[in-house]
């Protein structure tokens, strides 16, 4: 990554309210999209109480410094930016240690976001859980924001939440992603349908990720879904969140209204009105 | 699903568990939004139609006030189904009770929908107040 400076940097902050939806898991896997497509990326983990985006990146044993150390001029950086290998347009960057849980402030994440903003295309902030301080820290510096739920009713509550917050902030755009949807129990209406949570949250829906296996066995290796072209649904749908995120008009589709043939759509209808299977 | 779900929602007795779903969330997040907990709502309720009941004679068992919500924008909606209009003098007495010149219309629209603003505010720390 160079020093020279083109547009202003994307600063988007990942966001949910409740823990354990998938913001991580989307921040890895979008960092990694987008590095792919040529964007410098830089991944900031702002969750330090509880951080993990870098075992999901596989950068757990490379981390010397964080941003607190930037901040506090003992190193440089450069030093703290830690390059993905396979992917040299990502570099993670924790904002700070697990053990030091107070020094964080809304000044200090916005002096670290600017410094990193100056050699960046994209700076995505994964947020901490909550709507308290480790939030409003996180969300400091940022200019967007994607919020991520699942289509549970206390996900979606939470997520309530955390945009009227960011409404207050001046936050924009705002965009949604609704993950881990399982298309079966949409059909059945046994699940809140895509529509009723973009109904309910009045967000633009910037992508869908469906409940899928390889996710879990990604994060057991430390390599996302996006590293390695990867053909699941999941990772296409991360890929297809990156290049929304540039301005490309990728179609979006409701996988539990997906019909295919005709008999997929008899079987729809079945499903839909019976509720069976 | 389970084989008596099945025939419940067959029998048209119960819901898909989605639906009731959106419909728990929507009444649930207006509240959110509002910042209005149920017993303030009934309080509000209760003085709404202790002023409405000053022009109008309504029907105090039917008459309903409840938040609703769409498109993030949640409104107070009174649905106050009326009798009769009170005798003019008494009309006038009420008007000039708020201080209004004119005593209002008699055919008083039945439902009033009032916008609420909707979006939660921060305590105005010093800190969070301009992130650019
Ligand atoms: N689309 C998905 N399909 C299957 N599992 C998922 C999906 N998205 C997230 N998960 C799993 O959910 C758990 C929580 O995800 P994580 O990204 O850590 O959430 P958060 O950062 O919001 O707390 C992880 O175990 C992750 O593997
Ligand atoms: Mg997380």
């Amino acid at each position: 990554m160079d020093a020279v400076t083109s547009a202003p940097a994307r600063i988007i902050l990942i966001c949910s309210g409740k823990g354990g939806v998938g913001k991580t898991t989307l921040t890895a896997n979008l960092g990694i999209a987008l590095a792919r497509l040529g964007e410098r990326t830089v991944v900031l983990d702002a969750d330090f109480g509880l951080r993990n985006l870098d075992l999901l990146l596989g950068l757990e044993n490379r981390i010397v410094y964080t941003a607190q150390e930037v901040l506090a001029e003992t190193c440089r950086l450069e030093q703290a930016l830690v390059k993905h290998k396979q992917e040299p347009n990502l570099a993670l960057l924790p904002a700070g240690n697990p053990r030091m849980l107070e020094w964080l402030t809304p000044e200090d994440m916005q002096r670290i976001v600017a410094m990193v903003a100056e050699r960046a295309d994209f700076v995505l902030i994964d947020c901490p859980a909550g709507i308290e301080d480790g939030f409003k820290n996180a969300a400091a510096a940022a200019r967007e924001a994607i919020v991520i739920t699942t289509p549970e009713v206390s996900a979606v509550r939470d997520a309530d939440r955390v945009i009227g917050l960011l409404n207050t902030r001046g936050v924009a755009p705002v965009q949604l992603v609704l993950n881990r949807v399982r298309p079966k129990m949409m059909a059945s209406q046994e699940m809140l349908g895509v529509d009723d949570v973009t109904d309910i949250l009045a967000l633009p829906l910037v992508g869908l990720v469906v409940e899928d296996e390889q996710v879990i066995v990604s994060t057991n290796r430390g390599e996302p879904l996006t590293l390695n072209g990867n053909g699941s649904p999941a990772a296409k749908a991360y890929q297809n969140i990156a290049k929304r995120l540039r301005g490309e008009d990728i179609p979006l589709e409701d996988p539990s209204k997906a019909r295919k043939g005709l008999r997929a759509r008899l079987m729809n209808k079945i499903r839909k009105t019976t509720g069976l299977f | 699903m389970t084989l008596f779900d099945f025939i419940q929602r067959l029998l048209g007795r119960q819901k898909p568990s989605g639906t009731m779903a959106k419909e728990r969330l929507q009444l649930v997040l207006a509240h959110d939004r509002s910042d209005l907990n149920p017993e303030l709502l009934e309080q509000m309720r209760r003085e709404i139609l202790e002023v409405v009941q000053r022009y109008v004679e309504i029907d105090i068992e039917e008459g309903d006030v409840s938040l609703e919500t769409e498109d993030r924008v949640t409104a107070l909606v009174a649905n106050l189904p009326i009798k009769r209009a009170r005798p003019l003098p008494a009309l006038v007495a009420a008007a000039a009770a708020v201080g209004m010149a004119q005593a209002p219309d008699p055919e008083a629209p039945q439902e009033l929908a009032l916008p609420l603003a909707c979006e939660p505010t921060e305590d105005p720390s010093p800190a969070a107040a301009d992130p650019v």
